[in-house]
C-alpha cells in the first residue's frame, strides 16, 4: 500500500525527522486557511498524487502571494495530474501545502528490502532529485549501498561511513538516517525514500519529498495505516475487487481472463500475447474461491468495457472444477454475457465440470489445452472488436 | 527417496486443529504421507482421527520422533510457529501460510540461518513438496502427480500442477516437485533445490518454473552453468507483465527495470538451459528433448 506525500511527512515527523512545515488541504478554502497558519510565503503547493513526475508535470508550484497560490490549488484540486510515470494521469483530491526551503545541494536516501540477501539495504547518493534506476544506470559508482543486519539494526558508525562520504552534516545525517531506519521497521514498510534529501543553504538536511510504501501482509498489525489508503488513486475495478477478496489488475488488453492461482494467472496474460492477442486483466481467484467469488470475478471482468472475449483457465487442485462450473453457471444468471467466453478446464473432476458446463445451455465455448483456449479467445476478440 | 521428503519423513502438522489444518493433515495421510502428530497449542491430548495433538512442537518431536513439520498457523504467529519448530530441533519445515509481514520473515529466517545452519526451510506461501508415491507434504492434489525423474522447482502452486500434468501426459514423472513460494524473504531458493536434484541419482532432468520479480533465477542460472550437467529446462511467468505492479505473490513485481521475464530467460539460455516460451508446450519440450518422442 502507497501512503501519499503528506501522510508520509506526518508519520516521519513524529519520528523527528526534519520535514518542511506543512499542511494538507482538500478545498481553496482550507488552502487558504494552511496558507494563514504557516503565517509566511513563499509556499509550496504540490499535487498529492500516487505517481512520481511530479514537478515536471505541473504538480508542483512555488507560490509567493494568495493570488498566485490561488491560481496553484485551483489549476489542481479535482484535476487528472498525467505525468511520465503516469500517461493515464490520476485524479488530485488534495495539495500539500509547505514552507519553501532554500536549496543547497540535493541528495538521495532509501530504504528497502534486498530480496537476494533478505536484508534491509540503505542507498545513498549525491545525485538526488533524478530517478534512482537513471542513476543506476548512468554513474553506478555515484550510488551508495550498505546491508543492514536486521538484528543489529543501523548502527551509527555505518550512517557515519555515509555522511563523511557524501560531505553531509555528520551528526544531522546520522540522525535523520537512524531515525528513517526505525521508521522503515516500525511501520512495517517496503519503502521509505526520500528524494530529495536537502542540504540547505543554512546547513540544515530537510525531507523535501518523502514516499512510504508498506508491507501489505503486514496491515493485519497497523489498522491506523490501513485507514490512510486513498481509494481514488486506484483503479475502481481493483477496489470492487479487492472487496471481494480477488486479485485483479486492469490492464489495456481486450480478452478478459479468469485463473486460480497467480502463477498460472500471468501464465494466461503471456500465452494470450503469444497467441497474437492483449489481456485486459489479471485476475487470480485463488486456490479455494467460492461460488459468489467466481461470479464476482464474472462481474468485474464484465464490467470492462474494452473486454471482447473472456478466457478461463483453471487447474483444478483445491478448486475442484464442478465448483468452477457452478461458479459460472451462477454468474452467468446474474451477468449479462455479451461476449464469447472460452473455458479451459483441467484436474480435479474436470469431467464432472465439463458435465455441468455442457448441460447448462450456456454458450462457453470450450478448449482443449491452455493454447487452444487462448488462441480461441484471441480469435474470437478479433471478430469482435 | 528422492529430495527432501520420502518414506522416512515424519510429519508433525502446526495448527492442525483448524479448518486447513486438518483438512491437509488427513489429505497428505491418505496420501500415504506418516503424519505422526499435530500441535496446537492448549488443545494438547486431543486427536484429530487418530493423530494425537500436542502442546508443543517439542513435546511432539519427544513423543512420536516427527522430523518435518507442515505450518498452517494464520500469518500473525506463523513466523512464532517457524521458531518453534527450529527450536524444537526439526530441520525440514514446510510453511504454507500465505500473507506473512516480510519483517516477520526477515527475522525468522536471520534466526534460523544463525543458529540453525542445517535446518531447510521451504515457503512460507507455498503448496509444499511432494515425491509422489512417497510422500506428499503441502496442499497439493497428490494424483497429478506420477513417480518419475523429472525434479521440479517452482515458485507458484497451479503452475506446478500443470507443468506436472503436462509431463505425466508424456509420460514422464516426477522425482520430487517442490514449491519454494513467492514471497520476498522464503527459504530454499531455486538455487538451493537445483543443487539437491543434481545430487540426487533418481533425478535425471530439472524442470524451473520462475516468474518476474527479484534475481533467484538469474543466480540459478550461473549455479547451473558453473555445476550442472543434467538438462535443465526452464520456463518463467511473466512476460507481459507491467512494471510497478505486484502480480498476486508479494514477490512478484518488477522494480526498477529489475526482474523482468527477459533477463531472467537470457540468463538461462546462456547457463545452457532450455528455456521453453510457450506454457502449453512444457510436457511436449521436455519429452523431446529426453528423446521420449
Amino acid at each position: 500500500m502507497k501512503l501519499h506525500e503528506h501522510q508520509a511527512k506526518e508519520i516521519l515527523k513524529k519520528y523527528g525527522l526534519p520535514v518542511p512545515e506543512g499542511r494538507v488541504a482538500f478545498s481553496l478554502q482550507e488552502a487558504y486557511q494552511v496558507a494563514e497558519e504557516l503565517g509566511e510565503f513563499p509556499l509550496v503547493v504540490k499535487a498529492q498524487v500516487h505517481c512520481g513526475g511530479r514537478g515536471k508535470a505541473g504538480g508542483v508550484k512555488l507560490v509567493k502571494n494568495m493570488e498566485e497560490l490561488q491560481q496553484a490549488v485551483e489549476g489542481m484540486l479535482g484535476k487528472v495530474l498525467k505525468t511520465f510515470q503516469c500517461p493515464d494521469g490520476k485524479p488530485v483530491s488534495r495539495v500539500w501545502i509547505e514552507k519553501a526551503t532554500n536549496i543547497e545541494k540535493e541528495y538521495y536516501l532509501s530504504i528497502t528490502l534486498d530480496r537476494s540477501v533478505s536484508k534491509p539495504i540503505l542507498m545513498a547518493s549525491a545525485e538526488g532529485g533524478m530517478e534512482i534506476e537513471e542513476v543506476a544506470k548512468e554513474k553506478p559508482e555515484a550510488i551508495i549501498m550498505f546491508h543492514i543486519d536486521p538484528a543489529l539494526g543501523l548502527m551509527p558508525s555505518q550512517a557515519r561511513k555515509i555522511a563523511f562520504r557524501l560531505g553531509l552534516p555528520v551528526n544531522e545525517f546520522v540522525k535523520t538516517a537512524l531515525a528513517l531506519y526505525k521508521a522503515y521497521m516500525d511501520l512495517d514498510a517496503s519503502l521509505v525514500e526520500i528524494n530529495p534529501l536537502v542540504l540547505t543553504r543554512e546547513g540544515n538536511l530537510v525531507l523535501l519529498d518523502a514516499k512510504v510504501e508498506l508491507d501489505d501482509n503486514a496491515l493485519i498489525r497497523h489498522k491506523d495505516l490501513e485507514e490512510l489508503e486513498d481509494l481514488t488513486q486506484l483503479d475502481p475495478l481493483e477496489v470492487e475487487a479487492k472487496r471481494y477478496n480477488l486479485n485483479y489488475i486492469k490492464l489495456d488488453g481486450n480478452i478478459g481472463c479468469m485463473v486460480n492461482g497467480a502463477g498460472l494467472a500471468m501464465t494466461t496474460m503471456d500465452i494470450i500475447k503469444l497467441a497474437g492477442g492483449n489481456p485486459a486483466n489479471f485476475l487470480d481467484v485463488g486456490g479455494g474461491a467460492n461460488v459468489e467469488q467466481i461470479a464476482n470475478a464474472f462481474r468485474i471482468l464484465m464490467a470492462d468495457e474494452n473486454v471482447k472475449a473472456v478466457f478461463i483457465n483453471i487447474f483444478g487442485g483445491i478448486l475442484r472444477c464442478d465448483r468452477l462450473a457452478q461458479g459460472l453457471i451462477e454468474a452467468a444468471k446474474m451477468v449479462d454475457i455479451k461476449v464469447p467466453v472460452v473455458v479451459r478446464m483441467e484436474g480435479t473432476n474436470v469431467e464432472e465440470g465439463k458435465k455441468l458446463l455442457k448441460e447448462s445451455g450456456i454458450n462457453f465455448i470450450t478448449a482443449e489445452d491452455m493454447w487452444d483456449g487462448a488462441k480461441k479467445a484471441v480469435e474470437l476478440a478479433n471478430r469482435g472488436g | 527417496m528422492a529430495i527432501l521428503v520420502g518414506k522416512d519423513t515424519r510429519v508433525v502438522v502446526q495448527g492442525i486443529t483448524g479448518k486447513e489444518g486438518s483438512f491437509h493433515a488427513l489429505q497428505c495421510k491418505a496420501y500415504g504421507t506418516k503424519v505422526v502428530a499435530g500441535v496446537t497449542p492448549g488443545k494438547g491430548g486431543q486427536k484429530v482421527e487418530d493423530i494425537p495433538v500436542f502442546n508443543t512442537v517439542e513435546e511432539a518431536v519427544k513423543e512420536t520422533g516427527a522430523n518435518c513439520s507442515l505450518i498452517f498457523v494464520p500469518p500473525a504467529f506463523a513466523g512464532d510457529a517457524i521458531v518453534e519448530a527450529l527450536d524444537a530441533g526439526i530441520e525440514l519445515i514446510v510453511c504454507i501460510t500465505e500473507g506473512i509481514p516480510v519483517k516477520d520473515m526477515l527475522m525468522v529466517k536471520h534466526y534460523m540461518l544463525k543458529n540453525y545452519p542445517k535446518a531447510k526451510l521451504i515457503g512460507p506461501n507455498c503448496p509444499g513438496v511432494i515425491t509422489p508415491g512417497e510422500a506428499k507434504v503441502g496442499i497439493m492434489p497428490g494424483h497429478i502427480f506420477k513417480r518419475g525423474s523429472i525434479g521440479i522447482v517452482s515458485r507458484s502452486g497451479t503452475l506446478t500442477y500443470e507443468a506436472s500434468y503436462q509431463l505425466t501426459q508424456y509420460g514422464l514423472g516426477q522425482s520430487t516437485a517442490v514449491g519454494i513460494g513467492g514471497d520476498p524473504v522464503h527459504g530454499l531458493s531455486h538455487k538451493d533445490v537445483i543443487a539437491m536434484f543434481n545430487e540426487d541419482p533418481e533425478t535425471e532432468a530439472i524442470l524451473m518454473i520462475g516468474e518476474i520479480g527479484g534475481t533467484a533465477e538469474e543466480e540459478a542460472a550461473e549455479y547451473i552453468k558453473a555445476h550442472v550437467k543434467k538438462p535443465v529446462f526452464a520456463y518463467i511467468a511473466g512476460i507481459t507483465a507491467p512494471p510497478g505492479r505486484r502480480m498476486g505473490h508479494a514477490g512478484a513485481i518488477i522494480t526498477g527495470g529489475k526482474g523482468t521475464a527477459q533477463a531472467k530467460m537470457q540468463a538461462l539460455r546462456e547457463a545452457g538451459v532450455h528455456v521453453i516460451e510457450n506454457p502449453a508446450f512444457i510436457g511436449r519440450t521436455v519429452a523431446e528433448v529426453l528423446g521420449r518422442i
